[in-house]
């Protein structure tokens, strides 16, 4: 142990602790860009029809969602996004935004597609590729994860831990218990959370992609019928990509409430710091 | 020049994560723009044939759906009717005198009117078109068996393609559009020369008098308004050489996906 002075009359010393293994820093960050580039390829191909449909057939006028853009009188463009019946104006965002040439009819905005203009063939082509690192990426974490141990050891939650899913929840109210617990491993709830994204919205996203495919739907049917036809697949694989989304952002608000230099820190080099006592 | 005030790590961090944020949206314009980077994505497009191919043999059935699933209206894509002053002459004619030329690399080349077509051993199938835009259609076809036409047309050991010259052209060059199949493809049960949609006659919108369909591609792989089907062992001296109006635009080859 380092000599660490007066301060340890106040508090325990601060130590660093190894948290994440080198396969585990690896994965993540590959991960990060490649689930970006999923998703912006993503919106340039649903922008090629901006419209999302259950079942087999996009007949016109059934779409439970759908990104227009109208001519109004004057001869100026607006973007409408009807949502189950519900129409909301987002000119600028959906329906039209800023293009080459001013405003143009686009389902998302240049900022958030790539290629940043309309370009369906390149946004196939960086999708389809990329899907197959998203896949390697994937089994290589998944692979080393049980062969390591780090998902029985660090994700799986234990029985106790699972009775206490409300103690959990109410930590999580609290930013100064929640960077205490931090530092002592994943909490239950991050733990179910990696959980479901792994073995749920992972999975989820991968077959509702392939039964788009319809190659695929002649080899394997039955994922015609897991998703209720080819249209119900896009839809879910539009909603998992935007779950993919909603936990990419709660992942960043907790990394921003329990210390970003510290955890990002952490991801990069594999150390943590932490007080003594917790350990 | 001095500041006073420094910036605040969070200020910082914002700013870092923005600008990182853009810039690796441009990278990705300029990256697509190369000529090396799409080369490289486009080797999924060959991982995905190749396997594809292995998984899906000719035994392999794109879904067949029943009367009550179909379209009430089926869309139109592509060229909804054709310019070419031949095309308009022959349709002004309800098509008697079109001939489809069957040739290339085969041992009996052929000269088929409609009713020799309508005359080859056939197949009605209720399927779902699949554009690469994302949208689905269902729609009932009737057609000649492309592989009992095969058969009797007989493909040297040297083919490898079928390629499909149209009638109808798109865009501002005027290029005439085109397509190409591999003989697995052509010789499948469900590959199709299709002269009817939905109980009547081809109509003009859907690619009369004579349609391909593939059913398991995407629909810019069923070309429409058939003129001619040269039997090929490669086809890139052909137009811009990767096998079709859109593969030369950039779309990817095999359409399984």
């Amino acid at each position: 142990m380092p000599e660490t002075g007066h301060e340890t009359a106040a508090q325990p010393p601060l130590v660093m602790g190894y948290r994440h293994r080198l396969p585990v820093r690896i994965t993540h960050w590959l991960n990060l860009v490649i689930l970006a580039v999923m998703l912006g390829s993503g919106l340039q191909i649903f922008n090629a029809h901006p419209s999302l449909y259950w079942g087999d057939r996009s007949d016109p006028g059934q779409a439970w969602l759908s990104i227009e853009a109208r001519r109004t009188e004057g001869g100026s463009l607006r973007g409408v996004t009807r949502l189950a019946g519900y129409e909301v104006e987002t000119t600028g965002v959906l329906g039209v935004s800023a293009g080459r040439d001013g405003a143009e009819a686009r389902g998302f905005p240049a900022w958030a597609t790539i290629p940043g203009p309309r370009w369906l063939a390149m946004g196939r082509r960086w999708h389809l590729f990329f899907a197959w690192l998203l896949v390697l990426n994937g089994l290589v974490y998944v692979t080393y994860s049980l062969l390591s141990r780090h998902l029985t050891r660090d994700l799986l939650p234990s029985l106790p831990e699972l009775k206490g899913l409300g103690r959990s929840l109410r930590e999580h109210l609290s930013p100064r218990r929640l960077r205490a617990q931090s530092t002592r491993g994943y909490n239950p709830l991050q733990k179910l959370a990696y959980l479901v994204v792994v073995f749920v919205l992972g999975p989820l996203v991968l077959l509702s992609g392939l039964t788009m495919s319809p190659w695929l739907d002649s080899v394997f049917p039955v994922l015609l019928d897991l998703f209720g036809g080819r249209q119900s697949a896009r839809s879910i694989h539009f909603v998992a990509a935007f779950a993919f989304v909603g936990f990419l952002l709660l992942h960043l608000a907790m990394v921003l409430l329990v210390g970003p230099v510290n955890h990002v820190r952490a991801m990069l080099t594999g150390r943590l710091q932490i007080r003594r006592s917790s350990q | 020049m001095s500041h006073n005030h420094r910036p605040s790590r969070r200020r910082f961090l914002e700013g870092l994560l923005g600008s990182s944020g853009l810039l690796a949206l441009t990278g990705c314009d300029r990256l697509s723009q190369t000529q090396w980077f799409p080369r490289v994505l486009r080797s999924a497009e060959v991982l995905n044939d190749r396997l594809h191919h292995l998984l899906g043999g000719p035994d392999a059935l794109a879904r067949e759906y029943s009367e009550a699933d179909l379209s009430a209206q089926f869309p139109s894509n592509g060229t909804r009717s054709p310019q070419d002053p031949e095309y308009q002459r022959l349709r002004a004619n309800a098509f008697r005198d079109w001939r489809l030329e069957f040739g290339g690399l085969v041992a009996r080349p052929m000269q088929l009117s409609l009713e020799d077509l309508r005359a080859l051993p056939s197949r009605t199938q209720i399927t779902r078109h699949d554009c690469v835009e994302g949208w689905s259609a269902i729609a009932k076809w009737k057609g000649a068996r492309l592989s009992a036409l095969l058969e009797a047309i007989g493909p040297l050991p040297s083919a490898r393609f079928l390629v499909f010259f149209c009638y109808d052209s798109l865009g501002r060059s005027g290029a005439k559009y085109y397509e190409s199949i591999d003989l697995e493809d052509a010789q499948h049960p469900q590959t199709l020369l299709a002269y009817e949609w939905n109980d009547e006659p081809l109509p003009v919108r859907y690619g009369a008098p004579l349609r391909l369909r593939v059913e398991r591609q995407l629909g810019y792989k069923m070309a429409k308004y058939l003129n001619r089907i040269e039997v090929v062992d490669s086809f890139d001296g052909i137009n811009g050489g990767r096998g079709g109006y859109w593969e030369d635009r950039g779309y990817a080859w095999y359409a399984g996906i």
